[in-house]
């Protein structure tokens, strides 16, 4: 668990929206760097003021300035008026934001949206013949679809399986069964870390699942699988008093029953383009976070479950989009799945007998480092992964 | 529907690409911009400034071709950086608003302040795994062990380097930040070290600083007027070494992280502070008379033997007891808090260039870890020496002629 949850993709799952963003412009990292390729764009109450209605092709950047006292927005729309090249939305009175775009040549329409509202006010623009080459993408909606059916398979798989091994787990718990159940924890766990950015979006479930003994405010109960965790391994624990059977039942039901209404509510999400992209770039970052650094399995060591769990889910929603994102950025593809194999790699070389890692105690710093490099080798094109898919 | 209008004389908005003057602030460059065209890096005779970031990497690759992009990707950021743009073509706050932009954005608004950025190779570099086994020149090899050394191998040695100085910190930091998340996959950060206050001065328009003991140092340094004396003592001539033609018009970067044991020093009377530095606290003039720049008498007789003690700080590092060698030091003071016990994490960040460090260091630093009365208050916590490539020329990159 982390105490930021990563709030856009919470706010649409709970509303059980997916809104497929696809746009059919391909906006790119590199801007144009000769000034004739940004434009600049005054979008007050009454006007949409643009400082030249051509560009030459390639990447253009429209600078749209709110000048108005209404929120806005700013498109760039094919010629027909209706297809969206790029947009840029929410800009509040007197902020800046960039549009950019990779346009040919060509002739386009512009619209500023002041208020939110109506057709906008709209003019010409043109695009004029240049030497920069420009990338069309191609209609994405089959490939956005695809990803969304695959994702949502994935995850409804893995909370079934996290509520199996959970309530194995809790009756291993609950009679006492210790060996057993230290044996069960970190697999029936893995299941939770793979999904975990979207558990963790469920911000009334994570808390009450997921929290370590520092999340807490004074106050505030203990519950879940950290709770269980420690008092099953409290050899780390200072003046540690071990748990009755009465409070073991106790966090065993509330787990059971959370996990329960985790799998309900997974049944009926969707997921955009973009959420699936940013899931695998959180994944990643619960790895930087709490993982390589050995803080979330505090008392069991397991933590490389952990990793290789939120490793296994990342993997997946970035499999999932792969043929989207080789039709927009072929060497950003490559790039990410080469670097998933070497982090892939230094995990294996920890691996314990059929399905078990190397407790996070026995890792030396020189082989925690190289995790950490290898995490941060693959973090790095992934940030990229969310703007392409959009692309 | 109207609206659509050119703008008269509309003004170009730079795509960007400078953060100078952003948000509406006026900053102003402090002299020409460093580059790294030209025969030599910036950062070496350039004036020191007031602040450093300097950070040692692992190549963690083992692609030569990814070293080789490496490098040219941190000659085209550092570039634009030193000229007081962005690290990336758009910038801080401008691309996919779905995307990280490709700067980190601390240093919108900022000047240039000066900044210079100065990339060396390590000896590891040339251990095999980028076929440079027979490019490195034999005295690029790692430090021996000296007297009373305490080297940390976290605080030691790299494959890479790269010094960042600036007359403000967070331009420093800003640069080193940013090459090293361009080298993410490629390079992983093995130690940096901050720095303030330069404690030398390379160019005879600056005062001589005073390092924590708060005592002038580094007066008889090379300074950048010296054109002779640079030729002699710091740039790498081509046929110096037959393996190392391409680091002709380069230099050699010895760092040291030498902490100095605060407390102590400053129980220490005047009349000892200035018997072990050999110089007056507060002219720097040499014990011997005259002032700062006076050329210290080691002769001149007192009561009780020399008026500068043999063993004095000066006199063992001075260029007459080290057969004439000099060097262009180029370091700062460090404070990296405290330690356990309450003393101060701190002393001196030990940068300097030179031709041969052979000759022109490890002769010296074994005389001075035996002999100077000051080693009694300084410890060796860091080592590593670098080559640092000559400048670039038409397009290339730092390194280029290495990878020829």
């Amino acid at each position: 668990m982390t105490p930021v949850t990563r709030r856009p993709l919470r706010a649409a799952l709970l509303l059980g929206v997916a809104p497929l963003a696809i746009l059919t412009g391909c906006s790119t990292n590199n801007a144009s760097s000769d000034d004739s390729r940004l434009v600049s764009v005054d979008s007050s109450a009454e006007a949409c003021t643009l400082s030249s209605a051509e560009a030459p092709a390639g990447n253009l950047t429209f600078r749209v300035k709110n000048t108005g006292s209404k929120v806005t927005e700013f498109y760039l729309l094919a010629s027909d008026g209706l297809r969206i090249i790029g947009e840029v939305e929410n800009i509040g009175p007197s902020l800046t934001r960039d549009l950019v775009v990779s346009a040919k040549d060509g002739g386009y329409i512009t619209a500023c949206k002041p208020g939110m509202k109506g057709t906008g006010i709209r003019a010409d623009f043109t695009v004029t013949p240049s030497d920069q080459d420009v990338t069309v993408a191609a209609d994405d909606a089959q490939l956005v679809a695809q990803a969304n059916r695959n994702y949502r398979a994935y995850v409804t798989d893995q909370s079934a399986q996290l509520l199996e091994k959970t309530q194995e787990f809790v009756k291993l718990y609950t009679a006492g069964e210790d060996d057993a159940a230290r044996e069960l924890y970190p697999r029936a766990r893995v299941h939770w870390e793979r999904i975990e950015t979207v558990a963790e979006s469920f911000g009334d479930l994570d808390p009450r699942m997921d929290a370590r003994e520092a999340d807490l405010e004074a106050g505030q109960k203990w519950t879940g699988w950290h709770a269980i965790e420690k008092d099953l391994w409290p050899q780390r624990a200072t003046g540690y008093t071990a748990l009755t059977t009465a409070q073991r039942t106790t966090l065993a039901n509330t787990l059971l029953a959370d996990t329960r209404t985790l799998d309900t509510r997974v049944q009926d999400l969707t997921y955009s383009a973009d959420q699936i992209a940013n899931g695998s770039r959180g994944l990643l970052e619960e790895v930087a976070t709490g993982k390589v650094t050995g803080e979330e399995e505090y008392w069991s060591r397991t933590d490389l479950w952990d990793f290789q769990a939120n490793v296994d889910g990342a993997k997946v929603a970035f499999d999932g989009l792969r043929d989207l994102v080789d039709s927009k950025d072929a060497d950003l593809g490559t790039t990410i799945q080469t670097r998933f194999e070497e982090l892939q790699a230094l995990l294996d070389a920890q691996r314990v007998g059929d399905d078990g890692f190397t407790t996070y105690d026995k890792l030396t710093p020189a082989q925690v480092k190289a995790l950490s490099d290898a995490v941060n080798a693959l973090s790095e094109p992934l940030s990229q992964l969310t703007a392409v898919v959009l692309s | 529907m109207g609206g659509l209008g050119v703008l008269a004389g509309g003004t170009a908005l730079g795509v960007g690409a400078t953060r100078l003057g952003d948000d509406g602030t006026t900053a102003t460059a402090t002299g020409a911009p460093s580059s790294f065209a030209g025969a030599h890096q910036p950062g070496i005779v350039t004036p020191a400034q007031d602040r450093l970031h300097f950070a040692a990497f692992d190549v963690i690759t083992r692609s030569r071709d990814d070293l080789v992009d490496l490098l040219r990707r941190w000659t085209d950021a550092g570039e634009r950086m030193m000229r007081g743009e962005f690290a990336g073509p758009v910038g801080a706050t401008s691309g996919p608003y779905d995307a990280p932009p490709d700067d980190t954005g601390e240093a919108i608004g900022l000047p240039t302040a000066g900044l210079s950025l100065t990339i060396g190779v390590g000896p590891s570099l040339f251990d095999g795994r980028f076929g440079l086994a027979g490019r490195r020149p034999a005295v690029l090899e790692r430090l021996p062990h000296f007297p009373a050394d305490k080297l940390d191998p976290a605080r030691s040695d790299g494959d890479l380097c790269v010094q960042a100085c600036a007359d403000d910190p967070q331009v420093a930091v800003h640069a080193i930040r940013n090459l090293a998340r361009i080298g993410f996959g490629a390079v992983s950060v093995r130690w940096s070290q901050l720095g303030f206050g330069r404690t030398s001065s390379t160019s005879t328009a600056q005062q001589t600083p005073r390092n924590l003991f708060g005592f002038k140092d580094g007066t008889a340094n090379v300074k950048a007027e010296e054109a002779d004396a640079l030729d002699q003592h710091v740039w790498v001539a081509g046929d110096d070494d037959p393996r190392g033609a391409w680091l002709a018009g380069g230099s050699y970067l010895v760092a040291r992280r030498i902490n100095m044991n605060i407390e102590t020093w400053d129980r220490q009377s005047l009349r000892d502070q200035e018997t072990i530095i050999g110089r007056t606290k507060a002219e720097g003039a040499p014990m011997s008379g005259g002032g700062e720049f006076t050329e210290p008498d080691f002769a001149l007789p007192g009561r009780d033997g020399p008026l500068i003690d043999v063993a004095s700080h000066v006199r063992m590092a001075h260029p007459s007891t080290n057969d004439d060698h000099r060097i262009l030091r180029r370091g700062y003071n460090f404070v990296d808090g405290s330690t356990d016990l309450g003393r101060l994490d701190a002393g001196l960040f030990f940068l300097a260039y030179m031709r041969d460090p052979a000759r022109q260091y490890v002769p010296m630093q074994t005389k001075l870890a035996k002999q100077d009365l000051l080693s009694e208050y300084l410890q060796h916590t860091g080592s590593a020496l670098f080559a640092v490539p000559p400048g670039v020329s038409g397009g290339g990159f730092v390194g280029e002629s290495l990878f020829a």
